[in-house]
């Protein structure tokens, strides 16, 4: 039987999508159930003074109004970071309360206040209007530069400060900058991002006054860790008695990694008024409080000799968590980032120094590639600047600095097990023709247009786990994966997963590996996730994690499956264990070959015994039934890495930029399925070139997000992009059985670096800001032209 | 409240609404037709394109009161006999769809696209979908089932 | 959404008697609705007009295009008259929104909401357009009032809209890269007796640019507006121009304009 793993099987989830069959959350309904509206602050920073619900009490087709009076009475507890991180100074971090609806302060234009539960959408409405919140208010913390100096949001929290991190040591950075021929500096700002997942967020409550249990459909990339935290820190109801469903998700991101307000409130309300609550946010909703992205300031130097080797690189970062701590929020900025701000490059020193404040904006956390985007757009636009103010080839300096020999000791933390990055440079360069691009430069000039060229090679630490080491650093569960295979009597195989799929294609890929496994036909084989009452328990989907820990844990659930299967085909058989061997899906007697399928085993492991006979073909002790788990927690993270090579064309009258060209080349270690494979690679691209060239999320002075909506906010269309160029090398991965790397994020941070170094290319090295929007590109054409004709 | 006669997937639907009861409402809310999506609420994001009359529309931006007497074709209602439409089996050759979210308004448009333009070139396809935001594709393979699809239909 | 009466009106007449201080009337409702279900306006009635039959239709004359008020964009981009006698409207409504707003937008809803940024007023003012109501003819030039206002009274509808045919004209627009709206969009359109060049996008109010006219009037080449001065002053600032860059562009575009004519 040919390997599914590698081939490019259609998915099994597309049926349903294709026919307007998915069921994403705001699909269901519940019979009897109120709709809520939340009631959010329009204010950055204000105290409440007093929130008056009496005329909206008597509005048509109101069924209650909950402040967060009602929430501290009932001790209902707050939203959470997931990691401690500890200052330089050892010093614990300093985290806000967050309750589920504010109370006293309001922190962040939208964070909400109260909630209206009505008969219908458009009652909730109406009366939500009616709702009187009486605010002082109070001057915003916007602006990231100025927030240390700023007054204090948060009660205790001095400077806004939440802590100020340093990896590495500063004197052996020191010591590496008093032997550098030069010194290269750079000033950069990653700009503020909402990661804009297509469906809004959403949830669907049903308490069950029978049972007492609650179900809370929810739009969620982790419905075990929500149910946890639900459970655990906000005191809603035990676990067992609470059931958290993310049925289809439309695309998370990392926006929905996070529990959230609504969530919280809706659980917990549905239990007080005894009724189901539907809430679904609009967009601007979604704007003003999903989660937002990246929102660092940073300060970065490289020590290099004149022949361009580096000797050692620092990274003074200032980070935004706005306006509260969220799950990944602390973890972002710090581990995510920092032990990658050295790229795939032999540093000989290095630290990294991370100070996250917190302003009145929504609260930032991880938004795909988390940290490592923000780390390879520092690395990588250093190291180009470095090749420019050493007259080298980008490429070339590239080359001189990366590691020969794998396992590689990555400076910080890093011990990276496999790659080549040499092979995907020179594949990447060959498939890009970087080569011709001096002709293809003088093309565009003379058609009046500037060319640039840039390139970037990376490298990120992803399939977030090992349980041992992300404790130690400071998170506050292990992040292993379970699995569970069940055989059902008549052959078929349900895969149950921790894991979540909102766009990764789990019921495919995830049977794919299966069905290589167990030897039985992929058609025959169902991955079921994303219900509490389902699966075992999960970490979920986030940070290229699925295949390579989930994945893994299913193999292995698998394997468990074989060993016991094996035991009883023996049996059957009437040979020793040792005699069979599995293969395609059947246990085989060699020398007399006798055989059964795993499918008869399985039947028999149901039905043991024969009717007149006492005969069972299960071995003495052996239970019943075939079904296995397994948790897997790998020992180290997964190493993904990869070149990427663009071109952008500047019009140098209007400023527009278009991203002509864009070559990438990933090494993703095995590939399951590239057809998907190739899709998160696309994604991730496009998500990356947004960041570089379109989108920002903009607050004016007051902490008025200005863009919150689409007319705004610029999301990336079809026609903004060309078509991509992807190849692959393959290094496989040693740390787990199947050889695989995440795949989900490396476009979004490969993708920046590589188009900012090709817009500075085009304007002959003057640097400019992300986005690089059509008038910040022109005022730099502007620029060029004088530079030039100066020169002249 | 008005009085609402329509042909919805092949289906008379005749029904009294509230006047300002969007089309979009209409199709999830009372014929319980969910698979048109809604992402946003300033026209923009496309996942609830229908087509009225054989010509695409963004059902948010309808009221289902003005489109008295028109056929309206949704997502459901392009499989028959439980046969995918073309464009939907091209989406799935080429995988031009992850969260599924955007779909249903995705295809929608690309099957009013091959109705002007049977042989669209890569940028037609482009500019035409700029009223479609996919987040998770980049648009590449969706860009590629529209042209699989326009080879078969 | 607030709740309102929906009519939908099958005269001219019958339309206009509906309308009230707290009305609105209805055509492709691209504006309307999304302002209503974002709580910006609110209505007591929404008189649709679409089913007003001869409020749709383009005519051609030797000297004009007439387009009725409910005529679709999707109508003007494709229609062959339109496309033979002004090629530059017909681009012009191929250049509106998405395909599903151009199904659905029409050009007499697009005039009178007179959106700064939207690119209909300014191929009125640059063909001389005169706006036919069920009470007057208005010339383009006092059509068009400020931002979001017209010489529209309560109750007058727009039936029509009749440009004149240029000898040459182009319109550029440089879209926000959000919205695609226009942040600058120009329209220029050369006639015997002159050239008028009009501006969308870059003040609160679509406008004719009279000095750049008057220099292509004398020299219709996009040269001939290189020392043309364009303040910024008055111009619109916001997160995707600034007003510097606006004026900038004004000139920039007016002069791929002619360069495209």
């Amino acid at each position: 039987m040919a390997s599914l793993v590698g081939s490019r099987v259609e998915r099994k989830e597309d049926k349903r999508f294709l026919t307007g069959k998915g069921r994403y959350t705001a699909d269901i309904n519940i019979a009897n159930q109120t709709y809520a509206i939340f009631i959010r602050s329009p204010h950055a920073r204000a105290k409440i003074k007093k929130i008056d619900t009496s005329k909206a009490l008597k509005a048509s087709g109101v069924v209650d109004i909950l402040t967060g009076e009602h929430i501290a009475q009932d001790k209902i507890g707050g939203l959470i970071a997931g990691w401690a991180i500890r200052s330089e100074d050892g010093s614990e971090m300093k985290c806000p309360p967050n309750p589920p609806l504010a109370k006293d302060n309001v922190n962040f234009v939208g964070d909400p206040v109260a909630v209206v539960f009505a008969e219908t959408l458009d009652e909730a409405k109406t009366a939500a209007e009616l709702v009187k919140v009486d605010y002082k208010e109070l001057k915003a913390v916007v602006s990231l530069a100025d927030t240390m100096k700023s007054e204090a949001i948060h009660e205790g929290i001095e400077k806004n400060l939440c802590y100020d991190w340093l990896l590495g040591d500063r004197q052996k950075v020191k010591e590496a900058f008093d032997k550098a021929d030069k010194i290269i500096k750079l000033d950069i700002t990653n700009n503020r991002l909402i990661p804009n997942a297509m469906e809004p967020r959403a949830c669907v409550v049903d308490y069950n006054t029978a049972s007492e249990e609650i179900t809370c459909y929810t739009t969620s990339q982790n419905p075990h860790l929500s149910r946890l935290i639900m459970s655990a820190f906000g005191g809603v109801t035990p676990e067992n008695k609470l059931r958290v469903i993310a049925p289809d998700v439309g695309g998370g991101f990392g926006s929905k990694i996070n529990l959230y307000n609504e969530e919280i409130v809706c659980s917990w309300a549905s239990k007080k008024i005894e009724r189901p609550i539907k809430w679904v946010a609009e967009r601007t909703e979604s704007f003003l409080t999903d989660t937002h992205g990246r929102d660092h300031i940073t300060h970065a130097e490289l020590a290099v000799t004149n022949d361009g080797k580096f000797l050692g690189f620092k990274n003074e970062t200032t980070a935004n968590l706005g306006a509260y701590a969220r799950v990944f929020g602390t973890v972002t900025p710090t581990y995510l980032f920092g032990p990658c701000a050295t790229g795939v490059y032999v540093m000989p020193a290095a630290y990294s120094n991370v100070k996250a404040v917190y302003t009145n904006t929504a609260p930032v956390d991880a938004y795909r590639g988390a940290g490592r985007p923000e780390a390879t757009y520092t690395i990588e636009r250093i190291v180009d600047k470095a090749a420019i103010e050493l007259g080298m080839d980008p490429i070339e300096i590239r080359m001189k600095n990366f590691p020969t020999e794998f396992p590689f000791k990555q400076t910080l933390v890093h011990q990276v097990d496999s790659g080549d990055y040499v092979a995907g440079l020179e594949k990447a360069k060959q498939m890009s023709d970087y080569d011709g691009f001096a002709a293809r430069r003088k093309d565009s000039e003379s058609r009046g247009k500037l060319r640039g060229i840039g390139v970037t090679t990376y490298f990120e630490a992803c399939g977030i786990a090992p349980s041992p080491v992300v404790m130690m650093l400071g998170c506050g569960v292990g992040l292993w994966e379970s699995a569970e295979v069940r055989f059902n009597p008549t052959g078929q195989v349900t895969v149950y997963t921790g894991s979540h799929s909102h766009g990764q294609s789990h019921d495919t890929t995830f049977a794919q590996i299966a069905a290589d496994e167990l030897g039985v036909p992929f058609e025959n084989i169902d991955v079921v996730h994303g219900d509490t009452d389902k699966g075992t328990f999960g970490m979920g989907t986030y940070g290229s994690r699925s295949l390579t820990v989930g994945g893994i844990a299913i193999i292995n659930a698998c394997k468990k499956i074989i060993t016991k299967a094996k035991k009883v085909a023996a049996k059957m058989l009437e040979a020793s264990e040792d005699e069979v061997e599995f293969k395609d899906g059947e246990f085989v007697v060699a020398k007399s070959n006798k055989k059964k399928t795993i499918g008869e085993v399985a039947f028999a492991c149901y039905l043991p015994g024969v009717r007149d006979e006492v005969k069972s073909p299960l071995p003495e002790g052996e239970e019943p039934g075939l079904k296995e788990s397994a948790f897997f927690d790998p020992a180290n993270f997964s190493f993904p890495a990869g070149s990427h090579i663009a071109e952008v064309e500047i019009n140098p009258e209007t400023g527009e930029v278009k991203l002509d060209k864009y070559t990438a080349v990933d090494d993703f270690g095995t590939i399951v399925n590239p057809t998907i494979v190739e899709g998160q690679v696309h994604g991730g691209i496009a998500q990356g070139v947004g960041q570089a060239l379109t989108e920002n999320a903009e607050y004016n002075e007051d902490g008025q997000l200005i863009t919150a909506s689409y007319m705004d906010y610029t999301m990336p269309r079809a026609d903004d992009f060309p078509e991509f160029q992807l190849g692959f090398t393959c290094t496989k991965a040693t740390t787990n059985p199947l050889g695989v790397k995440g795949c989900g994020e490396a476009g979004s941070i490969a993708a920046p670096p590589t188009i900012m170094n090709a817009v500075i290319n085009a304007l002959d090295g003057q640097e400019i800001s992300m986005p690089a929007t059509a008038e910040k590109v022109w005022k730099a054409c502007k620029e060029l032209k004088k530079s030039n004709a100066k020169a002249a | 409240m008005k009085r609402v006669t329509l042909e919805v997937n092949g289906k008379k639907i005749d029904k009294e609404i509230p006047d300002h009861t969007i089309l979009s409402v209409l199709l999830r809310d009372i014929l319980n037709l969910t698979g048109t999506h809604i992402g946003c609420d300033t026209s923009q994001c496309g996942a609830c394109v229908v087509h009225v009359d054989g010509k695409s529309i963004k059902s948010c931006t309808a009221f289902a009161a003005d489109l008295s007497g028109s056929k309206i074709t949704t997502i459901e209602g392009l499989a028959k006999n439980g046969k995918m439409h073309p464009m939907q089996e091209a989406f799935k050759k080429m995988h031009g769809l992850q969260c599924g979210f955007c779909t249903p308004g995705m295809v929608m448009s690309a099957i009013d696209l091959l109705k002007n333009n049977k042989n669209p070139s890569d940028s037609e396809i482009r500019d035409w979908l700029e009223g479609n935001i996919c987040r998770c594709t980049g648009y590449q393979n969706i860009v590629a089932a529209v042209k699989e699809a326009a080879s078969k239909m | 959404m607030k709740t309102f009466n929906y009519h939908s009106a099958k005269e001219v007449k019958e339309a206009s008697k509906l309308a009230s201080s707290n009305s609105a009337f209805l055509a492709g409702g691209m504006t309307t609705i999304p302002s209503m279900k974002l709580g910006l306006a609110t209505y007591k009635d929404l008189i649709d007009i679409k089913g007003i039959k001869k409020l749709s239709g383009i005519k051609a004359s030797g000297k004009t295009i007439k387009i009725g008020a409910t005529t679709k964009h999707v109508e003007v981009a494709k229609s062959k008259e339109i496309k033979k006698a002004i090629p530059s409207l017909a681009a012009l409504a191929e250049g509106i929104g998405d395909p599903q707003v151009r199904n659905r937008g029409t050009i007499g809803g697009s005039i009178a909401n007179n959106d700064p940024a939207a690119d209909y007023p300014s191929a009125c003012i640059a063909l001389n357009a005169i706006i036919h109501t069920n009470s007057r003819k208005i010339d383009a030039e006092k059509f068009f009032k400020g931002m979001f206002e017209t010489s529209l009274k309560n109750g007058e509808i727009i039936e029509a809209i009749e440009f004149e045919i240029p000898q040459k004209s182009n319109y550029q627009k440089l879209p926000n890269p959000a919205s695609r709206y226009a942040v600058v969009g120009v329209y220029v359109a050369k006639y015997k007796r002159g050239v008028n060049v009009a501006v969308t996008g870059a003040k609160s109010c679509v406008y004719n640019a009279k000095d750049l006219a008057g220099a292509l009037s004398k020299n219709f080449s996009s040269s001939a507006i290189n020392n043309v001065k364009i303040t910024s002053s008055g111009m619109n600032s916001d997160i995707h121009a600034s007003a510097n860059y606006r004026a900038n562009m004004v000139k920039t575009f007016a002069q791929k304009a002619v360069d495209a004519c």
